[in-house]
């Protein structure tokens, strides 16, 4: 894997902040786009920009054949088939319609729903609102010192078990499969969040056996506002609609509608065309590459920055580089995440700051907020090497 | 680092104005749930004016630096003035143009909107 050639796809790594070349090591809020999923836009609405599934002229037969292509690469690329496969706008989306078609229905006040503690908000708010609603049971998993979920198998006999495959914050990668046995095992569905794992890792959700999985493709190089749900044919069968409209019917009549079939069941008005054309591309460059590769890359520069990192920070998760997603949260002692983000912003040094979404992980570790420099695919040892002289600048600044 | 903002750091690590009140006429909390900022603001009014003011929390530089020049500020005018106090008087009492950061914007304006929101209750 060639990493400087890899930079040259990506026009915003020239970009210069506060006079310095920037390191972008916020991927785990969004990752940059390649030329080439830049470009697939482009050509979308410079040469074929028509609405889909609705025309028979030539411009909206080539939109449809576009947009139904992404969705067979997006099914390739995680081993589904392309009617489960549906277009939504993020995760949270994604999770949404899980909770309002599938929990809404099978949910009663005597059913068990378990997430955990480390969930990202997209996968608590939701679940939190469905057994409120339904006076339902919802327990949560705790994590370990190491990011570890503790008591799975606890959660045997809940009716959804939904967790996240890696951690935004500990970066810890979830056994997805394990989690999926023990769901099965006591009878109940598994609802899997990928929005960090899939960017960084390859995914198989037979092999995985998930019901549901969840993801957005802004943070894998496709743009903003297209994200996936794949969920189990017989599930989404059996499931209604999420939202109502243009689009998800066969037929309408004053008298009622029919559904159309899968996955247009579950798209309602006109879908994010260049959303999912820019994601198919974004699909077509990460396999170009490998995820395999990608993955490989990742634990070496993981690997790296824990070892330069441990002895300066305290240091959130795994130190294990192979038990993480490209991620590495943080906090400098003493100082607030927020400040130490702005004096590496003034070196061109881009990291998140805050509770990134994850305020319950943040209160069960104690903490307010903490600082989180996550990697990709274009991302060097050298911009480690400025991440780590900048923390030390933090600490000076600071004394 | 800016000029400016090391004065933000500087101000930081010995803020003046910090400290409980215990006989305060007004007191106001906020918190910028995004970052976890908290800052208790204490004012002693005598005949419609700031005669002292104090103020307590935990937060980023830029917090903890706003909540003790504004709190400088506020010694002295009368109470109904704070109403007109707005985000260019903290931005000027900072010595940041924060305009094009509304993140950190956030940060400078909360002990600000923490007094307007509890005078307006």
């Amino acid at each position: 894997m060639d990493v400087e050639k890899i930079r040259e796809d990506f026009p915003i790594l020239e970009r210069m902040v506060n006079g310095k070349k920037i390191a972008y090591l916020d991927n785990g809020a969004t990752s940059q786009k390649p030329r080439q999923v830049i470009d697939a836009i482009v050509r979308y609405y410079s040469e074929y920009n028509a609405n889909v599934h609705r025309g028979v002229h030539k411009l909206s037969e080539e939109s449809t054949v576009a947009y139904e292509d992404a969705r067979r690469k997006v099914a390739e690329f995680i081993n589904a088939s392309e009617e489960e496969i549906i277009f939504v706008k993020n995760a949270s989306e994604a999770l949404n319609l899980v909770m309002y078609s599938y929990g809404m229905k099978n949910i009663t006040h005597t059913s068990r729903i378990t997430i955990s503690i480390a969930e990202h908000h997209s996968n608590f708010v939701p679940w939190q609102v469905l057994a409120e609603r339904k006076k339902a049971k919802l327990e949560f998993l705790d994590v370990d010192a190491e990011g570890g979920l503790v008591g799975l198998e606890n959660a045997s006999g809940s009716d959804i078990i939904s967790l996240v495959h890696a951690s935004n914050v500990l970066g810890t990668i979830n056994d997805a499969q394990k989690i999926c046995k023990v769901a099965h095992e006591g009878g109940g569905i598994s609802v899997i969040d990928g929005s960090q794992s899939i960017p960084h890792m390859p995914i198989d959700v037979k092999k995985m056996g998930c019901d549901f999985f969840a993801f957005t493709g802004h943070k894998m190089l496709a743009p903003t506002g297209i994200g996936v749900l794949y969920g189990k044919k017989e599930l989404l069968e059996k499931m209604e609609p999420f939202l109502y409209g243009g689009d998800m019917i066969i037929e309408v009549k004053k008298e009622g509608s029919k559904w159309n079939n899968l996955p247009y069941k579950f798209e309602a008005g006109t879908p994010n065309i260049e959303g999912a054309i820019g994601l198919g591309a974004a699909v077509d460059y990460l396999n170009k590459i490998g995820m395999e590769e990608i993955r490989k890359h990742e634990i070496e520069l993981l690997s790296y920055a824990l070892g330069k990192l441990k002895d300066e920070v305290t240091i959130y998760g795994p130190l294990d580089a192979r038990k993480r997603t490209g991620l590495i949260a943080f906090n400098v002692p003493g100082v607030h995440p927020h400040d130490v983000a702005t004096i590496l912003d003034e070196d061109g040094i881009e990291i998140r700051s805050g509770h990134h979404c994850a305020q319950p992980l943040h209160d069960r570790l104690g903490l307010e907020s903490s600082a989180r420099a996550s990697f990709y695919l274009y991302n060097t040892k050298e911009e480690v090497d400025r991440l780590v002289d900048g923390i030390k600048k933090v600490k000076r600044v600071f004394a | 680092m800016s000029i400016e903002y090391e004065r933000i750091v500087h101000i930081w690590k010995n803020p003046p104005n910090r400290g409980e009140m215990k006989d305060a006429d007004f007191v106001a909390e906020g918190a910028n749930p995004i970052c976890g900022d908290k800052v208790k603001v204490f004012l002693k009014i005598k005949d419609g004016k700031v005669v002292d003011a104090s103020f307590t929390g935990e937060g980023c530089a830029i917090s903890i630096a706003s909540a003790s020049l504004l709190l400088d500020y506020l010694k002295g005018k009368k109470v109904e003035e704070i109403e007109n106090v707005g985000r260019e008087k903290v931005m000027e009492l900072l010595e940041l143009d924060l305009s094009k950061n509304p993140s950190r914007l956030k940060c400078a304006l909360l002990p600000l909107m923490a007094i307007k929101s509890e005078k307006r209750k």
